[in-house]
This record gives structure tokens, C-alpha cells and sequence, in this order.
């Protein structure tokens, strides 16, 4: 008999001990209209349950600060946490001028104080501050950031004192220390927070250069994986759109100082940034939109939402001509992928927004989804931020420092729109103004939902829903693969992309049909194995 | 490309600049995979063993299993005990292996959870037959190379034993190689009629076929049968000076088989010691087939020497890997005129001079360690000196490319790691083979080179 929703979700579940299975039914339901939905996430992960999630250091270094092209970033410790966030992810970065200033890319050095033992034993300040030195003797940044690692806040080394001694040593250096040892929160989430925090406090609002075109936008959580931050600022740029900043991926310390003169903030990643956008809306009074630009109907209403909240027919009227134009350039390849792609079903388990997005994607090709995951999001990624007051920060989170902020003195502008188009931008239902409403609606009744889905759910998950590709990450894609299924890497999109907006979108189609057309599939069975080719006579047969 | 990267040569103490090393639990976690039926766990925070699974994935292009202790912020004060306890249930529940080999991270050291007192606790608890091992592999000392011989003597710590009757074997700790390294030694033993136990051995681990099947324990791996009988073996034979010397030590320590250490099998003369010592122990002819093998590499040398005789190569890696390669090339006329380890190793220098002394190298080459005191060797460091003074050729894993783009230099990609080309894990750098395969592409590149940077009127049809 074949499972679907509850039954399956109950069978995989069982085989658990009972304390594990108090634990995960939890994390794992079936989308049913009738019920509540409601999941628990962002708690501590069952040792030894083979997790593919990180750590906070990770969420801060490697994904926020990471993409930031003119950010010199000396990791505080052993060597390990550095040398694995070496290019590793793909934040695509080069040297950039703008507005008559110059930003270097270093995202091809990796920088650490490779901590030994004496450094534990008898506290490593003092390597830190000469490995400032050294940094500063060669590189000359503008920026400076020190990440810690787990060793760094046991011994007790004053990260922060380091930071402000180098900003009084280095005048016009911005230093500034972030305290993201691993064993911070319970997944990368609590460096996404730790990185935000930061950046409201130390970089937003020190810059004075004002956007020169007269609409402008920040976009925040798109970290230009492969490309895709380029691709989206294409597209805005074609519109008549400014791109203050886009945290952090095409972006640098530069474009961010400035970040609180734009008009409006989009958010792509609402998990790892929306800690920005609501601080910058509490401090500037600017608003924010739930964005999507990961699929060709999603992106078109994301373009279009930012036109409303303009509310400019000549905007409007170019937005339009810029959808019909794209559109038009990918028209025939969509079709044919989608005649290759149509009514196949996907299952997708990524880090904190990925998941969501990219079933909008999936459906404009005519796929479904059938299972959706997130390593370390929280109740509002899945069920939308209408939530976020019934959720409970826990012991394990509840010393991530949480930012009081005040409506700045002077920067302060909530009249970037009037009190009755705003009103109108709330009514309306395709656009999303400061509020996101998760991956929920966007998921079929009966599809399996999982949180921190480790390796023993996502065989047992696979092999009942059998879907025609699985998307993840580095860590699953062989496991999956050596099974005969297909697994496309939604991490680092198999060193291929951008996915984003339109021509994404084909490229996305292109690379998919790639992977499961591909000839190899077919050789996996040797012919021997399927039927019976010997002719020979067997030992011992006359 | 580098663009920062000044040509003046800079002091340094302190910043490290792009490592020619990584940290130890992941050279843990690499031998554990060499046992058979055996499961990796990180007693640490999770990113550890997710960027370790994530590093070794990347090389091999295979699944690469292990679990984590995921500690908090509230055990990373208080303990990690409870979470060990709790995962070594869950592992043994879902995952069935047969032995659980528990590495440290820098976390669970510098708090100083007592994994020998926790193990005491959790070992009663299993079930028959099934086995949990330990080594402390603290990532600020050393590097992944003291990880990875720290965890193959974790193994026998707990499992070898000296029974008294000899199993007549050889105990060979092959280093850390590739599978196709690891499956060219058991070829050449076999060969050369020597009976052995070789710890840890991936082959079959993390080269594992494609069948439309997935499971979690495949064919390869040393087992725990012969991991205990390693204490009644005849002799023992350490590869590698630095990887290799701790563990014929150990062994002799704790079961009294005495052994030797010779450099990884990398070139001819290396492959010959190996050669002879399998010989010493076997007691028996060369065979045939050994012998021409050995042929057809002294021919492509002969061969090819023209386009590498007196060209300057740069070779960086780990440092068994790194002599080794400085030894081929050598054979093949070649200086090797930088190379350095980001692991601090005592042998490295010496042995690397006593090679140039060895082939009269009268140009000045530089041959450096990281030392435990000073770990600024790294690849910021060789590229200062290639800017300086440049070389025909960069020999190493994928992290040189960098320097290979911004200087206009080919680079053979050999060693750890390798995750941008495919293939490259199933097959060996050792032994005559994997002196052929190696003279191959050292040649090519060099002639690739010649092809697309020499004047139009000067482009060959044959070379």
C-alpha cells in the first residue's frame, strides 16, 4: 500500500525510541487545511541523529559577512572554521567602484589567527591584535571583521575591546567583532542575528551618499550565489530601479554605510535578514516587502509589488514593458522544459528560505512538491509572521542578543508613502508589506513538511514518496544519487546559475532537464542483472 | 586575481593567509572512514562535522556519513556527556553500525570532557559484538594530518591486542591517500606475495559504485577482526615520515611488532624502498610483472625528459605527499624549487634538503613547515616567493589555483584536497602506476603549456 500525508508521516516516525519520537512528531506534519499546522522549530538538534545542519559561526561568517566584497575577515581560532568557509559558498564578488570610491574584493583570501595551544591555554588577544596588524600592513581595509569561534568565548577573550582598540588605532577603519561561536542558538540561524545586529549598530546610517535615481530599494537576504544578485539589480536597473545595497552579496561595507537612504527594503531571505528589515524599519521608518525572485510568476509579482508601493505610472508602465520584454527572450525554452518537466514532483530540503521559493519555480515548470524542509527556520518561515508573537524563545536561543531600537532623531521617515496608499498596499493581497506568510500557503494539502529532516527521514521519506528529484545539498546528493535518484544541489546550485528571475528560470529548467535526461541514468543496472544472458554451462553442469 | 598579494616580501606572526592545512578532526573522521562498518562522530558542536562532511564530500564526490554531538551553548559549559549518551543510543538505534570512532573538536577539548571516563560508562550499554572508540584531536595543534594518525591509534588502542601466536602478517598504515592509492598498495603486496593488514583503508568507502542502491556500510573497510589481530602481526610498515611514524610507534608500544617508516611510494626510487621492504618481508623473487612495470615508468622518464628536465615546480600539501612529489620530480630532472606544508612536521625539512643534497640541486630552493611556534607557511607565503622569483609549475590541490591564474602557471592537481576535477580519487599517485600516471600529466601540462603560450610559428605537430 502505498502512504500518503499522516499515515506516512506516522509510519516513518515509528521506528523511533519514544523520546525520539516525542521529539520529531513535532517537526514533521502533512499539510492538512483543517488543521493548525503548527510545527516546532529552531530547537536544539538530537545528538547523534545525523543532522546536516551548521553552526552560528557559519550563519554569520560564511553566509551574512562572507559575501561582503571589501570586508576583511580574520576568523579567531583554530584554523578549521576558516580554511571551510574558503570559497566554499558561492558568493559571487569583484572589486567595484562607485560614486568615486573604490571597494577591493578579498573573497579569495581567507584570513585566520590559527589559534594553537598556548593560545588557549594563556588567551590569544594578543595574536589577535598582531594579526590586526599584519592584515592592516598589507590589506589596508575599510572594514575589519573579527568572527570568533567556540574555543574564543570558553577562554574568555574580550573580542569586542580588540575591535575598539582598532578602531581608535586605525582611524577610518570600521573594526567590528562578532561573537559567533559555534555553540551559540542551534543552527546557523543565531549568526544570521549576531551578523544583523552588528550591522544595524555599527554600519546602517553611517554613510551620507544619497540614491541619484528617484526610485531605490536595498535588497536584503540575497547573497549573489552564483550570480543571482547580479541578475536581479539587471532587472531592477531596467526598470529605472537604484540598488542601494544588496545585503550582502553583490554589496560591501561602501554601499551598506548608505543602506537607510533608500526607499524601500525587499527581502528575498526573510530568515536570515528580516532581523534587519524590522530594525531599519524601527530606526529609518522604512518599510519593507516580502520579495521572490526564484521563479518567472514570482518574480513578476514581486517587480510589480515594488510598483505599486511606488505607486508611479511611468515606473509601472516600464515595469511592464521590462516583464513582457524578459519574458518574451525565455518564452520558448520554458516551454520546452516544461514539456520535458510536466508532472514530475520534487521534494526540497534547504537551509531557511530556498525551500519555499523554489516551488514557485517548480510549479511554473509544471512540477509539484511533494515534501519541504528547512535545516534551521523558524515557526514564521513556515507559518507566516502573523505567529511570531505565540513563539517562545527557549533556553538554547535565549542568550542571542535581541537589539532595543529607537526611531532615529534625525533619519526617522515614515512618510516615504501616504497614509492612504498604505492603506490600499495592506489591502492588497499580492503584496506583502513588512509581513511574510511563509511557506505554508504555497504547499498542497497533504504534502510532508519536516524540520531539520536528518538522513534516516530523508531515506525512509524517498523511498515512500519516490520523487523524481530531490533538492539539497553537498552532504545528500551522493547519498541520493548512488540510489539512482537525481539530486540537485540548492545550496550551491551545482556550480551552475544564476536561478533568478527570468533567465534564471530557464537556466533552472535547462539544468533540471539536464540532470534527469541525462544518459548515465540509464546504465545503472548492468545487463547481466536484468536478464539472463549466460549461455555458458555452470560448473558442474553436463 | 590575488590582487592584494604584494610582490615585497611581508613579516608575519600571526595572520595566517589562505592555510596549506585544515584541522585535525577531519583527518579523524577520514580514518574512520577506513574501518569497515564504522560510523564517525564529532563530539563537538555540529558545524565541525558538517563542514567535515561538506570538505570530504567535495574530493571524493561520494556520501560521507557522520554524527554529531550538536552541543549547545548550555553543555559547552557544563559538559557534553549527556549528549555523547544520548547520541551513541540514537546512532545505535537508527544507524546499526558496528563501531562508533569518537573524535573531539576544539570545543570538547578546551571545556576537557574525559572521553576515556565517558566511554567507560557507555561501552557496558552496547550490545554484543558491537564496539565505540575514541581520540582526543584537538584542532589547535597540528593539523589534520595528527588528526587523522591520533584517530588510526585510537582504533588500536581499544581493539589491537597481542594474543602471542603471530598471525604472520604485515601491519601497514598506508597515510592518507586516495582509494585508487589505497587499492594500488594492496595490488603491489599482493603481488609481491605479502600477506598484510592495512589500517585504515577506504577503498570501497568513498568510492563507492553507482547500483540504484544506497547503504550506509559498504564493502570496503579494514575490519575489526583485523584491527585486533594488528597486535599479532609479524612486522609492522609505516608510510609516510610524518602521517605514518606515530602509529608503527604506537603499535610497537602497545603490542611489541616492531616496524619501520618509509616515505609514501611516490616516484621510483621511493617505490623501489617499498619494493625492497615487501621483499625483506616476503623473502621471495621480485615478480615479473613488478619488474616491467617498473620498465615502462623508467622508459616514459626517458622518454619525456626533455620537457621537464630543469623546469621549476612549486609543490605544496600535505607533508608525506609534498616529499614525495619533490622526489618524482627530482627523478624527472625537475627542481623543486618551493615547497611547503601548512602541518608542522620535524621530518619535512630535513627530509626535503636531504633529497636536493641527494640530486646535487645547485639552485636555491626553499623547503618549509609550518612549525607549531610559527604556522604562517601557507599558500600567501608561496606566492610571494613565486612573484618573486616564478616557476614553471604548481603542483597541489585545488587551492592553488588562485595563484596558478594569477601568475600564468599550470598546475597539476594532486594530493588534498581536489574539489573542482572529477575521477581523480579512484586513482593512484603511488607506486610504479602512479609514478606513470603522474609523469603523464606532469608532461602534458608542461607541453599543454608550450601549446597555447608559444609563438604561432612555433606550434608543433609533434613533440
Amino acid at each position: 500500500m502505498v502512504l500518503h500525508g499522516n499515515e506516512l508521516r506516522d509510519k516513518v516516525l515509528e521506528k523511533y525510541s519514544a523520546k525520539v519520537y516525542r521529539n520529531r512528531k513535532q517537526h514533521v506534519l502533512s499539510i492538512d487545511p483543517e488543521a493548525s499546522n503548527e510545527i516546532t522549530a529552531n530547537v536544539r538538534t538530537i545528538p547523534g541523529i545525523i543532522t546536516q545542519r551548521g553552526c552560528c559561526y557559519a550563519g554569520c561568517k560564511g553566509v551574512v559577512l562572507g559575501p561582503m566584497s571589501d570586508n576583511a575577515i580574520i576568523v579567531h581560532g583554530p584554523i578549521g572554521c576558516s580554511f571551510y568557509t574558503w570559497g566554499t559558498r558561492r558568493h559571487k564578488q569583484v572589486e567595484t567602484d562607485r560614486h568615486g570610491e573604490h571597494a577591493d574584493c578579498y573573497v579569495e583570501y581567507c584570513f585566520s589567527t590559527d589559534m594553537q595551544e598556548p593560545n588557549i591555554v594563556f588567551g590569544g588577544e594578543k595574536k589577535l591584535k598582531k594579526a590586526i596588524e599584519e592584515c592592516m600592513a598589507i590589506y589596508k581595509p575599510k572594514m575589519l571583521s573579527i568572527c570568533s569561534t567556540c574555543p574564543v568565548g570558553l577562554i574568555g577573550d574580550d573580542i569586542h575591546a580588540i575591535a575598539k582598540w582598532a578602531r581608535e588605532e586605525y582611524p577610518g577603519l570600521m573594526c567590528i567583532a562578532f561573537s559567533c561561536e559555534g555553540y551559540k542558538g542551534v543552527t546557523q540561524s543565531a549568526g544570521h542575528h549576531i551578523a544583523s545586529n552588528q550591522i544595524i549598530r555599527f554600519i546602517v546610517g553611517t554613510g551620507d551618499h544619497k540614491p541619484q535615481k528617484k526610485f531605490s530599494v536595498n535588497i536584503l537576504g540575497e547573497y549573489n550565489i552564483g550570480g543571482d544578485g547580479w541578475e536581479i539589480e539587471r532587472i531592477l536597473n531596467r526598470c529605472g530601479i537604484e540598488v542601494v545595497s544588496a545585503m550582502t552579496g553583490t554589496s560591501c561595507y561602501r554601499d551598506m554605510k548608505n543602506a537607510h537612504l533608500a526607499d524601500l527594503n525587499l527581502v528575498q531571505c526573510h530568515r536570515s535578514i528580516n532581523y534587519v528589515a524590522d530594525m531599519m524599519k524601527d530606526k529609518y521608518g522604512m518599510d519593507w516587502i516580502k520579495v521572490n525572485f526564484i521563479g518567472v510568476n514570482a518574480t513578476k509579482k514581486s517587480i510589480r509589488a515594488i510598483g505599486a508601493y511606488f505607486n508611479d505610472p511611468e515606473l509601472s508602465a516600464r515595469i511592464e514593458e521590462v516583464i513582457a520584454d524578459e519574458e518574451n527572450t525565455i518564452a520558448d525554452e520554458m516551454e520546452y522544459y516544461k514539456s520535458k518537466l510536466k508532472g514530475k514532483t520534487a521534494a526540497i530540503y534547504v537551509g531557511g528560505s530556498r525551500s519555499h521559493h523554489y516551488q514557485l519555480l517548480l510549479q511554473d515548470l509544471g512540477m509539484s512538491t511533494v515534501l519541504a524542509g528547512y535545516e534551521f527556520a523558524h515557526r514564521d518561515d513556515y507559518e507566516g509572521r502573523r505567529v511570531i508573537p505565540d513563539i517562545k524563545v527557549d533556553a538554547d536561543s535565549k542568550n542571542i542578543e535581541n537589539l532595543k531600537i529607537e526611531a532615529d532623531e534625525n533619519l526617522y521617515n515614515p512618510d516615504r508613502i501616504t497614509p492612504e496608499h498604505r492603506a490600499e498596499l495592506e489591502a492588497n493581497e499580492d503584496i506583502d508589506l513588512n509581513d511574510y506568510q511563509g511557506m505554508y500557503p504555497d504547499m498542497e494539502e497533504g504534502s510532508i513538511i519536516a524540520d531539520d529532516l536528518n538522513h534516516f527521514e530523508t531515506e525512509e521519506f524517498l523511498k515512500a514518496l519516490k520523487p523524481d528529484v530531490f533538492f539539497s545539498g553537498i552532504k545528500d546528493k551522493f547519498v541520493v544519487q548512488k540510489a539512482g535518484m537525481l539530486s540537485r544541489q540548492i545550496h550551491s546550485y551545482d556550480y551552475q546559475g544564476p536561478y533568478t528571475c527570468f533567465q534564471g528560470a530557464a537556466r533552472f529548467g535547462h539544468d533540471l532537464v539536464m540532470g534527469l535526461y541525462v544518459p548515465a541514468w540509464s546504465f545503472i543496472k548492468a545487463p547481466w542483472k536484468n536478464q539472463a544472458t549466460l549461455v555458458g554451462k555452470l560448473g558442474g553442469e553436463v | 586575481m590575488l590582487n592584494y598579494t604584494p610582490k615585497e616580501m611581508v613579516e608575519r606572526e600571526a595572520l595566517v593567509i589562505n592555510p596549506c592545512k585544515t584541522c585535525q578532526p577531519v583527518g579523524a573522521l577520514y580514518a574512520a572512514l577506513g574501518v569497515h562498518g564504522c560510523l564517525p562522530h564529532s563530539h563537538g558542536s555540529q558545524g565541525c562535522v558538517a563542514f567535515h562532511r561538506m570538505y570530504l564530500t567535495r574530493h571524493f564526490k561520494d556520501p560521507i556519513q557522520a554524527s554529531s554531538s550538536s552541543f549547545t551553548e548550555g553543555a559547552s559549559v557544563f559538559g557534553g556527556g549527556s549528549n555523547l549518551k544520548t547520541a551513541v543510543k540514537n546512532i545505535f538505534d537508527l544507524y546499526d553500525p558496528d563501531i562508533v570512532a569518537v573524535h573531539t573538536t576544539c570545543l570538547s577539548e578546551t571545556i576537557g570532557d574525559d572521553l576515556n571516563a565517558l566511554l567507560i560508562d557507555i561501552t557496558p550499554t552496547l550490545s554484543e559484538g558491537k564496539y565505540i572508540v575514541h581520540a582526543n584531536t584537538p584542532s589547535y595543534f597540528g593539523s589534520h594530518i595528527h588528526g587523522f594518525f591520533n584517530m588510526v591509534n585510537g582504533f588500536m588502542k581499544y581493539l589491537s591486542v597481542s594474543t602471542g601466536t603471530s598471525n604472520g602478517k604485515l601491519a601497514l598504515f598506508p597515510g592518507w591517500l586516495n582509494p585508487g592509492d589505497y587499492r594500488e598498495l594492496k595490488r603491489l603486496m599482493t603481488q609481491m606475495n605479502v600477506p598484510f593488514i592495512m589500517l585504515p583503508d577506504t577503498d570501497g568507502t568513498v568510492d563507492t559504485p553507482t547500483t540504484g542502491e544506497y547503504t550506509m556500510y559498504e564493502k570496503g573497510g579494514t575490519t575489526i577482526e583485523e584491527i585486533k589481530s594488528l597486535g599479532d602481526c609479524k612486522s609492522s610498515l609505516g608510510i609516510g615520515l610524518t602521517i605514518s611514524a606515530p602509529s608503527v610507534g604506537f603499535l610497537d608500544k602497545k603490542c611489541k611488532v616492531k616496524g619501520d617508516t618509509i616515505p609514501y611510494p611516490i616516484g621510483i626510487d621511493a617505490t623501489d624502498a617499498f619494493i625492497l621492504k615487501l621483499q625483506e618481508f616476503s623473502a621471495e623473487e621480485v615478480p615479473a610483472s613488478v619488474e616491467n612495470q617498473r620498465g615502462h615508468l623508467v622508459d616514459m622518464m626517458v622518454d619525456t625528459h626533455q620537457y621537464t628536465y630543469e623546469k621549476k615546480v612549486a609543490i605544496y600539501g600535505d607533508p608525506d605527499f609534498v616529499i614525495g612529489m619533490m622526489a618524482l620530480c627530482l627523478e624527472l630532472g625537475m627542481i623543486p624549487k618551493y615547497c611547503i606544508t601548512g602541518t608542522p612536521s620535524l621530518t619535512f625539512e630535513q627530509e626535503g634538503k636531504s633529497l636536493l643534497e641527494k640530486y646535487g640541486v645547485k639552485e636555491e630552493c626553499k623547503v618549509q613547515a609550518a612549525t607549531q611556534l610559527n604556522t604562517t607557511t601557507d599558500l600567501f607565503l608561496l606566492h610571494q616567493w613565486i612573484k618573486n622569483d616564478a616557476v614553471d609549475l604548481l603542483i597541489g590541490g585545488t587551492h592553488g589555483k588562485h595563484i596558478a591564474r594569477a601568475e600564468d602557471i599550470p598546475l597539476v592537481r594532486a594530493g588534498f584536497d581536489v574539489i573542482d576535477r572529477y575521477c581523480h580519487s579512484y586513482f593512484p599517485v603511488v607506486g610504479y602506476e602512479g609514478a606513470m600516471r603522474m609523469v603523464e600529466k606532469i608532461t602534458n601540462a608542461l607541453m599543454d603549456y608550450q601549446d597555447s603560450h608559444c609563438e604561432e610559428k612555433d606550434v608543433e605537430m609533434v613533440m
